[in-house]
């Protein structure tokens, strides 16, 4: 069992280190505010996945290495992280047994929760308020869900997280 | 997740109101230093690749421009001597106090995206070097802005278009003294609390001013791109384009402003390193004297 724990935790940390690694590499200007929240769908994954190890406090550490690397308010995402995870480990024995489609609406509905209280953060903080492009991201991301979820589905199982 | 939602917004809070966490965060930062070194990665190996692909005719021909530069701006700066040295002069018979001497020091950009919404960019020294929070930090042109976070090896600067950030200037021209801000959005400033009947046009080049005592005045900030009456608005509404190459500068200068002790030191021993025979500043000044 503690074997397991201990390689299932390898994988967890390297994904969110990678996902971490992707939202801060340097793109074109034009992509900019296209940027995938790679960060939360990991956290999704892994939430959903292994919700008695991955939840609201690895959600929070995530977080708040995020805001450390990028600059942001410390607390900035978080915030949001928290509360996304703590929402999809609630409900993790219901959108496990959706079909892939219904779990994209999922995944969107909480990119949304994560984007609203970024944006809340930022308006309380005297931050100027963003255009419509801001919500962009959220689309993209439950786009991408699809293969982020085969992607950590098959690493969690080489990992024998699963 | 009560707990967590209230650590984080205490951590908001406290983080926005009051600069005591700095500590908590540049020791993260130092953790997380290896992956934003690793990001700048790809972009500094094309840059290196592009470097050593250049071919010998590019080389000779940047070498000659470099030259010519070179040549235009020590003639330029040879003048600047006579007058820096005439300056202080008149200004010690006055009896103001008025440093002009900086030390820079060059850090490069590190091509890390930063928070979404925020005007701010991530540099290669820190506090090893003796960076500071509030440093003024220039590009090549013009200000760029100031250090708002350190650690040992990086620091984070905010740009003078984040709208957090405003700055003491002054209209080169006549001297209006002002406060840019920064819009936050797209990349221009905002001149707060113009009157109705300055005297201030499009075109005219923003200085510092040095009144907050953060920035050294007489450095250019930008140029006013549009002036306009808006009726709900009681002051004249004036925006302004930063000189400064913010999106595009990968080089940048961190400034620490002089004392005229120290500026003396400083001057000798760049003399001594540029190869000028030494008393040249004061013969200059010697002439400065005759031509009055």
């Amino acid at each position: 069992m503690s074997e397991a724990v201990r390689r299932g935790t390898w994988a967890v940390w390297s994904s969110l280190l990678i996902a971490l690694f992707l939202t801060i590499l340097p793109m074109p200007a034009w992509m900019d505010d296209f940027r995938p929240p790679w960060v939360v769908l990991t956290l999704i994954f892994w939430s959903l996945a292994l919700p008695e190890r991955v939840g609201v406090f690895s959600a929070f550490a995530a977080g708040l290495t995020l805001d450390v690397t990028t600059g942001a308010l410390l607390g900035h995402h978080a915030l949001g992280f928290s509360v996304v995870a703590y929402l999809a480990v609630e409900l993790h024995q219901r959108v496990r047994t959706f079909p892939l489609w219904q779990q994209t609406l999922f995944v969107w509905l909480l990119l949304l929760v994560e984007r609203l209280l970024y944006l809340w953060v930022l308006g309380a903080a005297g931050q100027p308020t963003p255009s419509l492009i801001y919500w962009v991201p959220t689309f993209l991301g439950a786009a991408l869900w699809p293969w982020v979820f085969v992607v950590l589905r098959d690493l969690a199982r080489r990992a024998g997280a699963l | 997740m009560i707990l967590a939602v209230i650590l984080a917004i205490g951590l908001i809070l406290a983080d926005h109101r009051d600069p005591r966490l700095g500590a908590l965060r540049s020791t993260l930062a130092v953790l997380v230093y290896p992956l934003q070194l690793l990001a700048d990665f790809p972009i500094r190996y094309a840059r290196q690749t592009q470097d050593r692909m250049a071919d010998e005719d590019q080389l000779r021909n940047q070498n000659a421009e470099l030259r010519r530069d070179n040549l235009i701006l020590s003639a330029r700066s040879q003048q600047l001597v006579a007058l820096e040295a005439e300056n202080m002069r008149l200004r010690d018979l006055l009896g103001s106090s008025f440093k002009l001497g900086e030390r820079v020091l060059i850090a490069e950009i590190l091509a890390v995206d930063l928070a979404d919404y925020r005007q701010q960019v991530l540099i290669n020294k820190g506090t090893n070097s003796g960076v500071f929070v509030g440093q003024p930090v220039l590009d090549a042109n013009a200000v760029m802005g100031q250090v708002i976070h350190t650690n040992a090896f990086s620091s984070t600067v905010l740009l003078i278009t984040d709208a957090d950030h405003a700055l003491p200037v002054q209209v080169n021209r006549n001297g209006l003294r002002g406060i840019a801000a920064g819009s936050g959005a797209g990349r221009e400033l905002d001149l707060l609390h113009i009157p109705k009947n300055a005297d201030i046009r499009v075109g005219d080049l923003l200085v510092t001013s040095g009144l907050g005592g953060r920035f050294p005045p007489g450095y250019p900030v930008g140029l006013v791109s549009a002036v306009g009456q808006v009726a709900d608005n009681p002051f004249t509404t004036v925006k302004a384009q930063p000189s400064a190459r913010l999106d595009r500068s990968r080089e940048v200068l961190l400034v620490w402003t002089l004392g005229p002790q120290q500026r003396q030191d400083t001057l000798s021993r760049s003399d001594a390193a540029f190869g000028t025979p030494p008393g040249t500043g004061k013969s200059a000044a010697r002439q400065g004297t005759r031509h009055e």
